[in-house]
């Protein structure tokens, strides 16, 4: 197949910088910002709005984030050989699909409407948060838009012939723009929004999701710790010295 | 037996006059930032009444501190492992700032840039979060005094039934003291417990309980955990941040600010040595009024060998030894045990302990027509009077006013004595023998809690450098922001101070200048 430079330079070019940048900003961020490594928590401003909107936005993202790596990642040729047909996987995908999109929708709908709507939240944003709502909303509701148009409303667009082959195609090495650049607009600009998001990921609050602590559930209750020794090495962080861990 | 070195305080509640020295010297040390305006490290709260944040002792709602599950069990009341991480995304027992109070600045600049009038500007109040005018509704100690008590003191999770209407109706003949309160540098944390990510912790060499500024994510499931309300979120970074026991001024030997700055003289600082393999077992211990023995059963006495022998082997360096057995706190607590701590039922074994005071009964005698110089009358009214022993009961022994009382008859033969000898007479001993002490004993409190001067009241060793050869005060500005230049060497400790400009009415809450 004939490949364009337009698509070269937006399913080659765009996706290894963006995966660069997610790559060598996070270990940057890491090392240099475990101060600014956080959730950045708001619920003491605002807990209404923030108790229903964020579980409804979490449960739905693992979900959805689920969805899309069996969707993408795994090869259709896989699935039927577990004796799953493409009609039952379409329509799991379809019906699970919609409702955790829906669920995350909803929620990040709930969270962008307490940062607009309360005042106090609104002048706690800063500029990362401005880049990433707007760049999270796109891609959210361009992904439920492109869902709804073509497989629930629409005749079915079988994503996994063709932006699946992309998608594969990027982390073998062997990357095939020609497989999704004729895949429906809807779709082309959701995997391009995708892309942005990664890119802009490590210098947001996203990078919480790295932290998640799941070894709180194995660790003892009461934690000791010695005093900090000079030029011990830290456990984690930049810097080496024991005055650099920041105690409050 | 792990013996291990704990900093301890103890605070003799009939010298506080509420005078908020302490709160203020210690605002000054460590929350005069932006995101921990609300934030008290050290407040001092009017009894009876609310607290800070509003009704934090009623821990049905709040769920701090531990409980024991049907199997008698040590949980955390917020729930367990699994239950904790499933509320991440939203805390259901978090206060929210309403719980607190929305902090202000005044529109200072009116004074000055207001045009000529008839009128003398003023400087109007305005919410440090919004830059809006707001009213200024609450405090970290709004009933100051019993202000409001008809309609806030009824409300104090201590009060109950017709105590809360005699103290809402009879407030001029109620009692009413004042209670400073800091963190409690638990034996058994509940806040560190609760963290998910491992950025709390205690210190091994003197027990004081901090937060990891670099390691912590935001998760503020402490916030919850602690029953006293002690660790805040930071607004501004997400953080969670608490009482240092002013470690850089521990670690050099002096008191803590709050301490220094003292003007009634009212806090001991000292060591105290514990078993830490019997906290668990301690802090399980079934019936909440055993509570108190059984955290005094894990103190260890510095002047018995085994003792000492076992703490050199734990590595608690012989200076320390010394100063465990000079130690006020040990001597209040242990010795002639007339400190309390503050809501043993939370079961974190709390390591800031209060001598009751003893001016609520003596108020309760005025009332009654008694003469409160009198013991006898004072006695009648400790063993009759159900207010307030019992409201100091329910505060300092799980709600047994007996151990209150003993702790109030005491101190009521101790100044009766006292009273006496100063007076040049004999002194009778036997209202002293009554509970317990010797005359040499009864001088030997009395110039604990009388007359100690600072040396007597701080008994603070300085940490050893060759356990931490680099100290957070040597040689140096401990105290940087992390915008400052030359910050990045990471040999300072950064307090998490934002880069931000502190604001002005035109960039309110996290807006960039």
């Amino acid at each position: 197949m004939n490949v364009s430079a337009t698509d070269l330079l937006l399913w080659v070019a765009v996706p290894y910088v963006c995966l660069a940048v997610f790559a060598v900003g996070h270990v940057w961020r890491y090392r240099q910002d475990q101060f600014g490594w956080t959730s950045r928590t708001s619920q003491l401003l605002e807990h209404r709005w923030l108790r229903w909107g964020s579980p409804l936005f979490h449960l739905g993202a693992f979900m959805v984030i689920a969805g899309h790596v069996v969707g993408l990642a795994v090869p259709a040729s896989w699935t039927e050989a577990v004796g799953v047909d493409e009609h039952a996987y379409h329509a799991t995908a379809v019906w699970a699909g919609s409702v955790a999109g829906l669920a995350m929708v909803a929620g990040l709908g709930m969270l962008c409407a307490r940062r607009l709507l309360t005042r106090r939240i609104r002048l706690g944003t800063d500029r990362s948060d401005k880049v990433l709502f707007p760049l999270l909303s796109a891609t959210v509701l361009l992904g439920i838009t492109a869902t709804a148009a073509h497989n629930v409303l629409g005749a079915g667009y079988d994503y996994r012939s063709t932006v699946s082959v992309w998608f594969r195609g990027l982390f073998t090495l062997s990357p095939e723009p020609g497989a999704i650049a004729g895949a429906p607009l809807l779709f082309r600009l959701h995997a391009l929004t995708a892309c942005l998001l990664f890119a802009a990921w490590p210098f947001t609050r996203l990078v919480h999701v790295w932290s998640a602590p799941v070894g709180y559930l194995v660790r003892p209750y009461v934690v000791y710790r010695r005093r900090t020794v000079a030029g011990a090495p830290r456990r984690r962080g930049a810097g080496a010295a024991p005055g650099g861990r920041r105690t409050v | 037996m792990r013996v291990m070195a704990q900093i301890a305080m103890v605070m003799n509640l009939d010298k506080c006059i509420g005078c908020h020295t302490c709160s203020v010297t210690c605002k000054q040390t460590w929350t005069n930032r932006t995101g921990v305006e609300y934030a008290w490290f050290n407040n001092v709260e009017t009894k009876p009444g609310v607290g800070y944040p509003r009704r934090y002792e009623d821990q049905e709602q709040w769920k701090g501190g531990w409980a024991l599950d049907r199997r008698g069990r040590l949980v955390l009341r917020s729930g367990g492992r699994v239950r904790r991480l499933l509320s991440l995304f939203s805390n259901p027992d978090l206060p929210s700032l309403e719980d607190y109070y929305e902090p202000v600045t005044y529109d200072y600049d009116n004074l000055i840039s207001a045009p000529a009038g008839p009128d003398m500007p003023v400087a109007r109040p305005r919410s440090v979060l919004t830059g809006r005018p707001t009213g200024i509704t609450w405090g970290a100690n709004w009933e100051d005094g019993l202000g409001g008590a008809p309609q806030n003191a009824g409300a104090d999770p201590n009060l109950s039934g017709e105590w809360a209407e005699k103290v809402r109706f009879e407030f001029e003949q109620t009692f009413l003291f004042h209670l400073p309160r800091l963190c409690e540098h638990c034996l058994n944390p509940a806040c560190v417990s609760a963290c998910p990510s491992g950025a709390m912790y205690k210190r091994v060499e003197d027990g004081i309980v901090l937060a990891d500024q670099d390691e912590c994510r935001g998760w503020r499931m402490c916030v919850t955990a602690c029953p006293y309300k002690k660790v805040y979120v930071n607004h501004a970074t997400g953080k969670a941040e608490k009482c240092t026991f002013c470690f850089p001024r521990i670690e050099a030997g002096q008191p803590t600010v709050c301490s220094e700055t003292c003007v009634g003289r009212l806090r001991y600082l000292g060591l105290l040595l514990y078993d830490a393999d019997r906290v668990g077992e301690a802090a399980a211990t079934p019936d909440e009024k055993d509570l108190l023995d059984a955290q005094r059963g894990v103190f260890l006495d510095p002047f018995d060998p085994e003792v000492v022998a076992a703490a050199r082997e734990s590595g608690v360096p012989e200076d320390w030894l010394d100063a465990a057995r000079r130690s006020p706190v040990h001597a209040l607590v242990s010795k002639y045990k007339v400190a309390l701590p503050l809501h043993p039922e939370y079961r974190t074994l709390p390591m800031v302990w209060y001598v009751p005071p003893l001016s609520p009964v003596l108020d309760a005698v005025d009332a009654a027509g008694g003469d409160q110089d009198d013991p006898d009358h004072v006695f009648a009214a400790v063993t009759r009077l159900r207010i307030p022993l019992e409201y100091l009961a329910e505060l300092f022994t799980a709600g047994d006013a007996d151990v209150v009382g003993g702790v109030l008859m005491k101190l009521t033969a101790l100044r009766s004595y006292m009273r006496e000898r100063t007076l040049g007479e004999e002194g009778d001993e036997s209202a002293l023998e009554a509970v317990g002490l010797t005359a040499r004993e009864a001088e030997d409190l009395h110039r604990l809690l009388a007359v100690a001067k600072y040396a007597d009241r701080y008994v603070v060793p300085a940490a050893h450098k060759e356990d931490a050869a680099l100290f957070a005060t040597e040689n140096r500005c401990p105290v940087e922001t992390s915008g400052a230049p030359g910050s990045g060497d990471g040999r300072r400790v950064l307090l998490g101070i934002p880069a931000l400009r502190r604001r002005t009415t035109d960039t309110p809450a996290g807006g960039r200048p």
